[in-house]
């Protein structure tokens, strides 16, 4: 069954997807009038050119490896968790109540209160639609959609009509208190030529410290087995004793709670205040993080910087090509999920049938 | 609530309910075949565009909907690609296609018209225009009957007839030809359609481009006919609705009719009663406006009965070699 190396199923296969999902992409920015190439400088430019840019790119990379991490999680169950933008909303919530809730006095407090605030929250927000998928048969696909809508409501409802500051316009919550601040780039890596305005925060070690634990719940735990078998076959899991039930939830909750992480970064670590769209995306984004990534934490993690450096390179692209809007990323983001993940066998097939012709593979 | 409020309130729910009902229908077709869509507010938002757009250029309406219906295909054969030829995950494909969709029409529509991503409004021959049914003067005077048909079945665009009309054909062409009954067993077993010499591909394929032409009408009708131009992101989850709705009313084409007008007129209620009241309670707008997509949840969770879909639906037929 397995005619390909290893090297080519991980590296060459969707190093392909991704060359493809480039070239339509730069074919859409020729069509508009502009020139692929020097768009793609600018946006390699602005993304890794400078320190300024690299702030940048860690904190959106930061984002994208909790919720494509929250995505991988569930697919290993075979669950498309597609709710990521809601959980996040949520997760949001679940963080900026703990901060407000205490006259923090540091921060090494506040972060671990808040880490746990937004994965409940999140978790809690696709506890429902695994609930529904797990008792009543309902697709999750659509009901985390769903979730999406709600959640957003739901938000605006609070920040409109609850949480916010009395007396002001805007719908967001007050600044949060100065101990609950996390510390930036600027504090702890100010030697790398960070300056004070680069989003960058601590948050990213939360985000690698969730890699590793992710890859040791999957491949070094039992619970991990019993996702990984339910996700391969559910009723050789079934026959083996395990409950999908469980499994549903479990893995939902786990997934869930990753995406609620992502508002210690968006929320408690930039913005330090709750607005109405703190998660811009970033739950659509994991999705294509994670098909990138194989479901693996190391690819979610290189996954997480590339699609950084798109939305980094895609701010810079949109300040100096005016034509070019922001909606760019979203198109290379839609073709790198639609090639790596609904297109894989256009490329895998002639690749594996160019791999017999040279010879059998030591594993045919 | 008084009488012309209720005859206001119908009018508007058939008018909201038709892009539902057009995707509705869409989805039927495509899942009764065996490929899942999910992409259908995708492909109905790049109908909504081109429509919108090329009806802006040229001034027609008609020109319009060919734009339309052509995006819509062009997605149809993409999905198509993905989850039949290449056997793809087709909520993947589906998902791709949603996203391919929200950020292709504000990209074109910025570099088009530089309005934000939005179409310049659209008047005159550009839009769909209302249509007085016959009688519906003379009908007017009688009680009862003379409203309801002069006031809430008379007075639509083209569009809205064509999506009532589209669900007698649906019924028709799954359950009275050849064509349909081929189309259901592929759903169904495709091995045995197979078996029997006529080919899944082609079929699926069949299914998956009416499925194209019918959300390609959905969103031209909602940026031309339900609204006079091109707002960002302007499906707003419709297709979702529209999935609901096929799940809510089993796969048949008349249950889909009632499935998408009481989503319609749940649209409606949410538009009029912004600030509504209830047992003393003031109901928030944010809440009103959720209600179709809880309601939503509500029916996926099968608490209004067990639905069972096509049993080969979202996995890719391979021939047995």
């Amino acid at each position: 069954m397995d005619r390909l190396p290893k090297w080519a199923d991980i590296l060459l296969i969707p190093a392909i997807n991704l060359l493809l999902a480039l070239l339509v992409s730069g074919l859409v920015i020729a069509l508009i009038g502009e020139n692929p190439f020097q768009a793609m400088r600018i946006m390699i430019n602005g993304a890794v050119g400078s320190a300024y840019g690299w702030g940048y790119t860690l904190y959106y990379a930061t984002n994208f490896i909790f919720t494509g991490l929250a995505v991988a999680v569930a697919f290993h169950a075979r669950l498309f968790n597609i709710g990521g933008e809601g959980q996040a909303t949520l997760g949001g919530l679940g963080v900026a109540l703990v901060c407000m809730m205490l006259p923090w006095p540091h921060w090494s407090l506040a972060l671990p209160a808040a880490i746990i605030g937004g994965a409940l929250f999140g978790a809690a927000w696709a506890a429902i639609p695994a609930y529904l998928q797990a008792k009543r048969g309902s697709h999750i696909v659509i009901t985390t959609i769903m979730f999406n809508f709600i959640a957003s409501a739901l938000l605006v409802y609070l920040l409109v009509n609850v949480l916010k500051v009395p007396g002001s316009m805007a719908p967001e919550t007050p600044r949060f208190p100065e101990g609950a601040r996390l510390p930036s780039a600027f504090e702890f890596a100010g030697w790398l030529g960070f300056t004070r305005s680069a989003p960058l925060n601590v948050a990213f070690f939360v985000a690698i410290l969730c890699c590793i634990g992710v890859y040791y719940l999957i491949w070094r735990t039992r619970l991990g087995y019993e996702i990984r078998a339910y996700g391969w076959s559910q009723p050789a899991a079934v026959y083996a004793g395990i409950s999908p039930y469980k499994i549903i939830m479990v893995s939902m909750l786990i997934s869930g709670g990753l995406a609620g992480l992502m508002a210690v970064n968006a929320v408690q670590g930039e913005a330090e205040r709750l607005v109405i769209d703190s998660v811009q995306g970033a739950g659509f984004v994991g999705i294509a993080v994670a098909l990138m990534g194989r479901s693996h934490p190391l690819g979610v993690f290189l996954a997480a910087l590339l699609f950084g450096m798109l939305y980094q390179g895609g701010a810079e692209l949109e300040f100096e090509i005016p034509a070019i809007t922001k909606e760019m990323v979203v198109v290379i983001q839609s073709l790198v999920i639609l090639f790596t993940g609904a297109l894989d066998n256009m490329v895998r097939l002639p690749v594996e049938r160019m791999f017999l012709r040279i010879g059998p593979g030591k594993d045919a | 609530m008084d009488f012309s409020t209720i005859i206001l309130l119908l009018d508007s729910t058939l008018r909201l309910a038709t892009p539902l009902l057009l995707a509705c229908l869409a989805g039927l077709f495509s899942e009764r075949a065996g490929v899942l869509d999910i992409g259908l507010e995708g492909k109905m938002l790049a109908a909504a565009f081109f429509s919108a757009a090329c009806a802006a250029v040229t001034g027609s309406v008609w020109l319009g909907l060919l734009a339309g219906c052509g995006a819509s295909l062009f997605l149809s054969v993409v999905h198509g690609l993905a989850s039949i030829t290449f056997r793809g995950n087709q909520l993947i494909s589906g998902v791709a296609i949603n996203f391919l969709a929200a950020g292709l029409t504000v990209l074109i529509g910025q570099n088009w018209f530089s309005l934000g991503g939005r179409t310049p409004p659209l008047a005159g021959n550009a839009r769909f225009q209302s249509i007085t049914l016959p009688f519906a003067d003379t009908l007017e005077p009688l009680p009862l009957i003379g409203p309801l048909y002069h006031d809430v079945l008379s007075g639509h665009t083209i569009l809205v007839y064509v999506g009532l009309l589209a669900v007698p054909l649906t019924w028709w062409v799954l359950f009275r030809t050849r064509f349909g009954l081929r189309l259901r067993a592929v759903g169904e077993n495709p091995g045995a359609v197979d078996t029997a010499g006529v080919s899944v591909i082609k079929l699926r394929y069949g299914a998956v481009l009416i499925c194209g032409i019918l959300c390609g009408l959905a969103g031209a009708y909602l940026a031309t006919g339900l609204s006079a131009g091109f707002v960002k992101d302007m499906s707003a989850g419709r297709g979702f609705i529209a999935l609901a709705a096929l799940i809510f009313a089993k796969w048949r084409p008349w249950y889909a009719l009632s499935a998408c007008l009481l989503f319609g007129l749940l649209d409606a209620l949410g538009n009029r009663f912004q600030n509504a009241e209830l047992l003393g309670i003031a109901i928030p707008v944010q809440f009103m406006q959720a209600l179709p997509y809880i309601l939503t949840v509500v029916i996926l969770a099968g608490f209004v009965g067990k639905a069972t879909p096509p049993r080969a639906g979202g996995a890719a037929y391979v021939k047995e070699r």
